[in-house]
């Protein structure tokens, strides 16, 4: 693979994906220490908010340790050069919430739908752009849909006025030729002025190498997270991915040495349990499972007395879609029931 | 004798309270609205025997008099609910709102149908579909003790949510919280929608939590749910428990699943017979008050 001359913009998502990771409790200090770190190595882009984006804070996905409004106003003004973006998911999050970050002082906007539901952001990407936003139209579990598909739904999100569209991996399901195809019919059916993105996670240890497909295929920007810090088995670890794209001779102004400490000694000692590819995390790569649900359904497991990786599998088989960990517990019941069924027969 | 109304939109909830309507004792659907004379919900209409029009409220305007349509039932969206209903309430027509606008005060017929009954209300609104699919159960818990917050999840089919609840949908959010709040009595609320595309389409999902301000009483809570439940029923016989009451700590979590009559949509959307359904209750409320002269209609100037 030759990308050797092309150069792309990194964004770390290890405080926002992170948090998944952190049941939401990550403190202010350390938000700091995080996102201070990764602009003194040159990280262009920070993302920082609630796993499940502005408002995510629920019983639902989780109640965090602070507010958004309380993790972007302490990080916000300690950064030099790197710009932090917030995620918003239409029906979770509200324009109220994305005014509320704005005023916070973030660059750029997220606005994430499934990949099948770019109508339902016409609201908040045209309010991000007419504040002037950095605004990102981020399609989730892109690999549900054909490349011919995915292009039409990020269609509506550019005309609405996304400056940027993401393929988004969220289950970490897609393998190299899936991310070629459609970053190469995202960049082949959009105008070239429209950055085109790609989030991965590593759930089948395809971080990198998708990542590089990505950027062959013509992506501008790749999410990644330092030391992985993110749902499932993690993001595509950001500071692997500089050390390959600088052996590659690609472009990313991050400094390969600094992001490493970073991961090393910041992120890494933070981590509640290793960010790896475990049989759970594994699943839902294979499956196809959103990311974010892996530690509910890890709690539900133990919870209810039945198997994580039943839990994960019979989502899966329902074709839940990001946002639906309500129907964790109810699966985890549903087990439980099957199994004392089984067990009185 | 039946009080004469108008359906305005032609969409699939517009179509499902049109279908719905034609089996009402209480109401008489005279007139459907749309703004589009291809739209399947105007051809039905027509079909159906009702009079329709492609021009919008302006096109049935001529003809509330001399129809002597007395209601209204606005299907359309947040952002035109206001004029529609300006224009209708000054001809002295009882707007009956299903979009999450939200001018008039919140009807959640189990739990507060009764409460509308001689206010003289012109306007009144029915909520989301998803927050009349869970706000019985948030009242359901409250009425026993104190909710300190209440959460709801609504999963509705991708097919089932047209294009006016797309463009809605931070109103959907903001109403329903809203009314989880005023008419499910928690002392904070919040909504999170969901739209699921699988094929086949999956029946509405409605996942409700409540925390409670002191221990909850299992047993008197695990009543309280049962009970609403068979209020719901009668007007939504596809309205079921899934599972719970589950008791964690404070938390109260209640799995439902709302399975519609496929008058319009399929059964897989329950969304649309809740919504219509708690609306054509409510409207025949105010039938029977109109015709019994409890109610007298009045012209509000807009």
């Amino acid at each position: 693979m030759d990308i050797k001359g092309k150069s792309v913009k990194l964004h770390d998502m290890c405080l926002r994906d992170g948090m998944h990771a952190k049941r939401h409790q990550i403190s202010i200090e350390q938000m700091v220490a995080v996102a201070t770190a990764l602009d003194g190595a040159g990280v262009p882009l920070i993302e920082v908010t609630h796993g499940d984006g502005l408002g995510g804070s629920s019983i639902n996905y989780g109640f965090p340790m602070h507010s958004d409004e309380e993790y972007l106003n302490a990080v916000v003004p300690k950064m030099k050069a790197a710009g932090i973006s917030a995620l918003l998911i239409p029906g979770i999050g509200t324009v109220e919430h994305l005014h509320m970050a704005k005023d916070c002082g973030v660059t750029t906007i997220r606005v994430a739908t499934h990949c099948t539901e770019a109508d339902v952001s016409e609201q908040h990407i045209a309010e991000s752009a007419k504040l002037g936003l950095d605004t990102v139209g981020f399609l989730m579990m892109a690999h549900m849909v054909s490349p011919e598909e995915l292009l039409e739904q990020a269609r509506l999100m550019v005309a609405y006025g996304s400056n940027v569209i993401y393929c988004t991996d969220s289950a970490g399901y897609m393998l190299p030729d899936d991310v070629s195809a459609r970053i190469g019919a995202l960049r082949a059916g959009i105008d070239a002025n429209i950055e085109i993105g790609f989030h991965g996670h590593h759930n089948m240890a395809l971080g990198i190498a998708n990542s590089l497909a990505a950027i062959a295929a013509g992506a501008d920007r790749i999410d990644g997270s330092v030391a992985g810090l993110g749902a499932g088995a993690g993001n595509t670890p950001l500071e692997i991915l500089v050390a390959v794209l600088d052996r590659m001779g690609v472009a990313c102004g991050v400094d390969v040495f600094k992001i490493m400490n970073v991961a090393e000694d910041i992120v890494t000692p933070m981590m509640d349990q290793p960010i790896r590819v475990d049989r759970d995390s594994l699943i839902l790569g294979y499956a196809g499972v959103y990311s974010s649900f892996l530690l509910h359904a890890k709690r539900a497991g133990e919870k209810y007395n039945v198997s994580s990786s039943d839990i994960l599998v019979e989502l899966g088989r329902r074709k839940t879609i990001g946002g639906q960990e309500d129907m964790i517990e109810d699966v985890a019941l549903n087990l439980r029931e099957s199994a004392r069924a089984g067990a009185s027969q | 004798m039946p009080v004469n109304a108008a359906l305005i939109g032609s969409g699939n909830i517009g179509t499902d309270l049109m279908v719905k309507a034609l089996r009402s004792a209480h109401i008489n659907p005279v007139w459907m609205v749309g703004i589009d004379a291809d739209s399947d919900g105007l051809k039905r209409a027509a079909a159906a025997g009702l009079k329709t029009t492609d021009l919008g409220v302006d096109g049935l305007l001529p003809h509330i008099a001399t129809d002597n349509i007395q209601m209204a039932f606005d299907a359309t969206s947040a952002y035109v609910h206001a004029e529609n209903a300006a224009k209708l309430n000054a001809q002295g027509v009882l707007m009956i709102d299903l979009t999450p606008a939200a001018i008039g005060p919140y009807c959640v017929p189990p739990v507060n149908l009764a409460e509308h009954v001689g206010k003289q209300e012109m306007n009144v609104n029915m909520v989301t579909c998803g927050g009349q699919a869970t706000i019985p159960m948030v009242a359901a818990v409250s009425r026993i003790q104190a909710v300190d917050y209440a959460e709801i999840i609504a999963t509705v089919a991708s097919k089932s949510a047209g294009p006016g609840t797309r463009k809605n949908i931070d109103e959907f959010t903001r109403t329903t919280a809203g009314a989880v709040e005023q008419i499910g009595g928690a002392a904070k609320g919040k909504a999170i929608i969901i739209l699921n595309p699988a094929e086949p389409p999956l029946i509405m999902r409605d996942t409700i939590h409540c925390l409670t301000r002191e221990t909850p009483d299992e047993a008197a809570i695990t009543q309280s749910v049962h009970a609403m439940i068979a209020e719901v029923q009668k007007y939504v016989p596809g309205y079921r428990l899934k599972n719970g009451p589950v008791f964690d700590g404070q938390r109260v979590s209640i799995f439902l699943e709302v399975e519609g009559l496929g008058d319009y949509l399929p059964n897989y959307a329950g969304n649309l017979d809740i919504m219509t359904a708690a609306a054509l209750r409510t409207g025949e409320m105010f039938a029977e008050q109109i015709v019994d002269g409890s109610l007298t209609l009045q012209a509000v100037s807009a």
